[in-house]
C-alpha cells in the first residue's frame, strides 16, 4: 500500500492524503478498490485456515487435531468467510477499481457511500471472527444456518453472527447501489448500454441481483433473531411456524447468491480470452442476454436446494426443469467463449491460463450441478461430498480462479509495473493441480455416500480423504506464493506499457500505467 | 447546477433517483421476504402439501358415507423436546368408510410434579390426503393443561373425504406434544391463537 501511496506522493494537489487518513478517509474508487481487494484476500488466508483445519482432521478416519464441536464451527466460518468475506469483496473491489475506468467516468456516483460500505466490512467480520472466542462458540450449524439448528440448538454468539450478516447486508447493498447509479449515470458520452465492456454488465446484473436478495437474507436473520429473543415462532414448529418455511426464504435468496458469486467472473473473463486470443469476443450481444437469462432464471429454481426436505412432485418437476434450463444460457457462454479462442493467436499468459481453467473446470462444476438438479437423483447425493465437490467446482476454479485472472490481468495497470510471469505461471500450475486433487475425489467420496459436515468418516473413504487433503494443503500454501507475487509486482518490476497485452480493448488501457490518482476528469468519447 | 444542461437532467439528480428506486427495491424486498411467512402459510393450506391439517370443519351437507371404500387411519403420538407427558393414541388404527364421523381418543399423562400446559401440533402423511381429512373435534385446536400427577384422554373426532383420491387407502396422522410452560404462562402466550388457526 504504501508503495502505491509513494508513487503518487509527488503530485501534491490531485494526490491522495497521506498517512492513515487516506485510507480511512478516501472517496476515491482506486483507494477503495484496493483496501477492497486487500481486505478480501486477508479474509480468503483466514478463510483458507480454516479449510486447513477441516482437511487436517479430514486427513485420517478417526478423531484427531479438533472435536467436533470445533469442526463444526470450522465448516460454518469457512462458508461464510469465503462467500461473504472473500468472493463477494473481491468482486466490488474490481468493479470499483475497473467499472469508472471501462466507461470512462471520474470515480464512483456516490464516493462517500463507497468508503462506507468498504468500512462497514471490517467491522462486520471483526465481530463475526470474535465469535470464535466467545463462550459456547462461534456458530456451529454450517453456513446455510437452517433453523431449528441455528435457532432453538443455537450457541450463544448466534446474535453476533445475525447482526455480523445484517452489517454486510448493509454494505452489499450499498456497493450495489453504487454501482448501478455509476453504470447508468456516469458512462462516456457515445457508451450506450450495448456498447458496454462485458464486465460493466455482468456486474450491473449482479447489483440489481444484490439488491433483490440481500434484503431477503436481512429478513430471515432478523426472523431468527426475533426467534431467539423475543419470543416469536417463524420457525418454531411448537407455535405453530415451520422450520422448513426458513429453507425456502432462504435459498430464495441463496440461489441468486450464487450467481452473485459467479456473474462478475463471467465478465471478466470475457475480456480476459479475447485480449489473449486476439480477437473479437464471440457474440456480444448473445453474451449480455445470456446473463439476464441467468439471473431471472435464478429467482425461479430455489427449491432445488429442498428435494429432500419434501417437495410435492409437480414442484420438483418445475424446478427440475427450471434448474437445468439454467444449462442453456450458460451453454450459450461457454460455447461463445469456445467459439472467441477457436482460430485466434493464443498465447498462455498467466491470466489465460487462469481463464482457460475457469471454463474447462468451471464447466466440469455444472455438470455434476445438472446431476443434481435431477431430482429423483438428488435423493442420493443429498448432503453428500458430492454437493461438496459440485460447489468447490464452480467456486473455485469459478469464481477464485475468476478473479486470480482479473488480478493478473489488470496488475499493470494498478502497479504500473508487470508481475514475475514464471512465478505466477508456477502459482496457475500448483493451484490447478491442487485444486483438482483436492476437490475431484470428492465427487467419488459422495457417490459412495459420505456425508459432508463430519468430523470423522468409515475407513473406507481414508484414500481419498488423504488424497483430498494432501491437494489442499497443496492449493493453500500455493497462495502465499499469490501474496509474494502481488507484493513484488507492488514494489517493482518490468514498467508497464499503457496497454500492457497487446490484444486487449477497452477505456482502460488507454490511461497511463499505473493509472493516475485521477482518470478521465473530462469524459472520453466512444464511438 | 441547472444552468449547465438545461434539458438533460443532471447528474446529481439523476443519482439521486436511481437511489430512490434501488432504496424502494431493497425495502420491497425486505417485506417481501416477510410477506412469504403469511404467503406460504396460505399456500400450504390452500394445497395441503406440508401435511398441516386444516382447522375445525363444518360441514354444510349431511351425505351418507362411502360403505364401498374403507381406509386405514394410522395414529403417531411423539413428544417435542424436552416434554415429559406420557402420550400416546388409544387405538394405534382405525378402519372407517369415507363420510362417516369416527371418535378416537388419545392418552396424555403428566408424570411430573408440577402443573404444565401441552400443545399438540398435527401432521398427516401422505400429504396428498390433507386436504380431505377433516376434524370436527380435536384436542390440538387448544392447549391442553394437565396438573401435576393428572391424565385425560382427548378425543379427535375426524371424517375422511368421499372424495378422498381413491389411490389412497391409509393415512397416517401424527401429533407432536410441545411443552408450553406453566399454565399462567400458557394463558398469555401470544402463540395461541397462531394455533388454533393452524389447526
Amino acid at each position: 500500500m504504501s508503495a502505491v501511496a509513494g508513487t503518487h506522493a509527488q503530485d501534491h494537489h490531485h494526490g491522495p492524503a497521506r498517512g492513515i487518513s487516506r485510507w480511512l478517509l478516501t472517496t476515491n474508487h482506486k483507494d477503495i478498490g484496493s483496501m477492497y481487494l486487500i481486505f478480501s484476500f486477508t479474509m480468503f488466508l483466514l478463510g483458507g485456515t480454516m479449510a486447513m483445519v477441516i482437511r487436517a482432521e479430514l486427513f485420517q478416519p478417526g478423531l484427531q487435531i479438533v472435536q467436533p464441536e470445533f469442526f463444526n464451527q470450522m465448516t460454518t466460518m469457512h462458508g461464510l468467510i469465503m462467500v461473504f468475506g472473500a468472493v463477494m469483496p473481491a468482486f466490488v473491489g474490481l468493479a470499483n477499481w475497473m467499472v469508472p475506468l471501462m466507461i470512462g467516468a471520474p470515480d464512483m456516483a456516490l464516493p462517500r457511500m463507497n468508503n462506507w460500505s468498504f468500512w462497514l466490512l471490517p467491522c462486520a467480520f471483526l465481530i463475526l471472527v470474535s465469535t470464535l472466542f466467545m463462550e459456547g462458540g462461534a456458530p456451529n450449524f454450517g453456513w446455510t444456518f437452517y433453523a431449528p439448528l441455528s435457532t432453538t440448538y443455537g450457541p450463544p454468539s448466534t446474535t453476533f453472527f445475525i447482526f455480523a450478516i445484517h452489517i454486510m447486508g448493509v454494505s452489499s447493498i450499498m456497493g450495489a447501489i453504487n454501482v448501478i447509479a455509476t453504470v447508468l449515470n456516469m458512462r462516456a458520452p457515445g457508451m450506450t448500454l450495448m456498447k458496454m465492456p462485458m464486465f460493466v454488465w455482468t456486474w450491473l446484473i449482479t447489483a440489481f441481483l444484490l439488491i433483490a436478495v440481500m434484503p431477503v437474507l436481512a429478513g430471515v436473520v432478523t426472523m431468527m433473531l426475533m426467534d431467539i429473543n423475543f419470543g416469536t415462532s417463524f420457525f418454531n414448529a411448537a407455535g405453530g411456524g415451520d422450520p422448513v418455511l426458513f429453507q425456502h426464504v432462504f435459498w430464495f435468496f441463496g440461489h441468486p447468491e450464487v450467481y452473485i458469486m459467479i456473474l462478475p467472473a463471467f465478465g471478466a473473463i470475457s475480456h480476459i480470452i479475447p485480449a489473449f486470443s486476439r480477437k473479437k469476443l464471440f457474440g456480444y450481444a448473445s453474451m449480455v442476454y445470456a446473463v439476464g437469462a441467468i439471473a431471472l432464471l435464478s429467482f425461479l429454481v430455489w427449491a432445488h436446494h429442498m428435494f429432500t426436505v419434501g417437495v410435492p412432485v409437480a414442484g420438483q418437476l418445475f424446478f427440475m426443469y427450471a434448474t437445468l434450463l439454467i444449462a442453456v444460457p450458460t451453454g450459450v457462454k461457454v460455447f461463445n467463449w469456445v467459439a472467441t479462442m477457436f482460430r485466434g493467436s493464443l498465447t498462455f499468459e498467466a491470466p489465460m491460463l487462469f481463464a482457460i481453467a475457469f471454463v474447462i473446470l468451471f464447466t466440469i462444476g455444472g455438470f455434476s450441478g445438472l446431476m443434481l438438479a435431477i431430482a429423483p437423483a438428488d435423493f442420493q447425493y443429498h448432503d453428500t461430498y458430492f454437493v461438496v465437490a459440485h460447489f468447490h467446482y464452480v467456486l473455485v476454479p469459478g469464481a477464485i480462479f475468476g478473479i486470480f485472472a482479473s488480478a493478473y490481468f489488470w496488475l499493470p495497470k494498478w502497479t504500473g509495473n508487470m508481475y514475475d510471469e514464471t512465478l505466477a505461471k508456477t502459482h496457475f500450475w500448483l493451484s490447478f493441480v491442487g485444486m483438482n486433487l483436492a476437490f475431484f475425489p470428492m465427487h467419488f467420496l459422495g457417490l459412495a455416500g459420505m456425508p459432508r459436515r463430519i468430523p470423522d468418516y468409515a475407513l473406507q473413504f481414508a484414500d481419498f480423504n488423504m488424497v483430498s487433503s494432501v491437494g489442499a494443503f497443496m492449493f493453500g500454501a500455493t497462495q502465499l506464493l499469490f501474496l509474494l507475487i502481488v507484493v513484488k509486482c507492488v514494489k517493482g518490476g518490468e514498467k508497464a506499457a499503457a496497454k500492457p497485452w497487446d490484444g486487449a480493448e477497452g477505456l482502460e488501457w488507454t490511461v497511463p500505467s499505473p493509472a493516475p490518482y485521477h482518470t478521465f476528469s473530462t469524459p472520453p468519447e466512444v464511438k | 447546477m441547472a444552468e449547465q444542461q438545461a434539458n438533460k437532467p443532471t447528474p446529481q439528480r439523476s443519482n439521486t433517483r436511481v437511489i430512490g428506486w434501488c432504496v424502494a427495491s431493497v425495502v420491497g424486498m425486505f417485506a417481501f421476504g416477510f410477506a412469504m411467512v403469511p404467503l406460504y402459510d396460505v399456500f400450504c393450506d390452500i394445497t395441503g402439501i406440508n401435511g398441516k391439517t386444516s382447522g375445525r370443519y363444518e360441514s354444510t351437507e349431511r351425505t351418507a358415507a362411502d360403505m364401498t371404500r374403507t381406509i386405514k387411519v394410522q395414529f403417531l403420538a411423539q413428544n417435542g423436546p424436552d416434554m415429559p407427558w406420557v402420550f400416546r393414541p388409544v387405538e394405534r388404527s382405525v378402519e372407517v368408510h369415507p363420510g362417516e364421523a369416527t371418535t378416537v381418543n388419545f392418552y396424555a399423562e403428566n408424570p411430573t410434579d408440577k402443573d404444565m400446559v401441552g400443545q399438540a401440533v398435527p401432521s398427516l402423511s401422505p400429504s396428498e390426503g390433507t386436504l380431505y381429512f377433516h376434524k370436527t373435534e380435536c384436542f390440538c385446536f387448544n392447549q391442553q393443561p394437565l396438573s401435576a400427577g393428572e391424565n385425560t384422554h382427548m378425543p379427535l373426532v375426524f371424517i375422511v373425504d368421499q372424495d378422498l383420491p381413491s389411490h389412497i387407502t391409509k393415512l397416517t396422522l401424527s401429533y407432536t406434544l410441545y411443552d408450553q410452560g406453566e399454565p399462567q404462562t400458557a394463558v398469555t402466550s401470544t402463540t395461541n391463537t397462531t394455533i388454533t388457526d393452524n389447526g
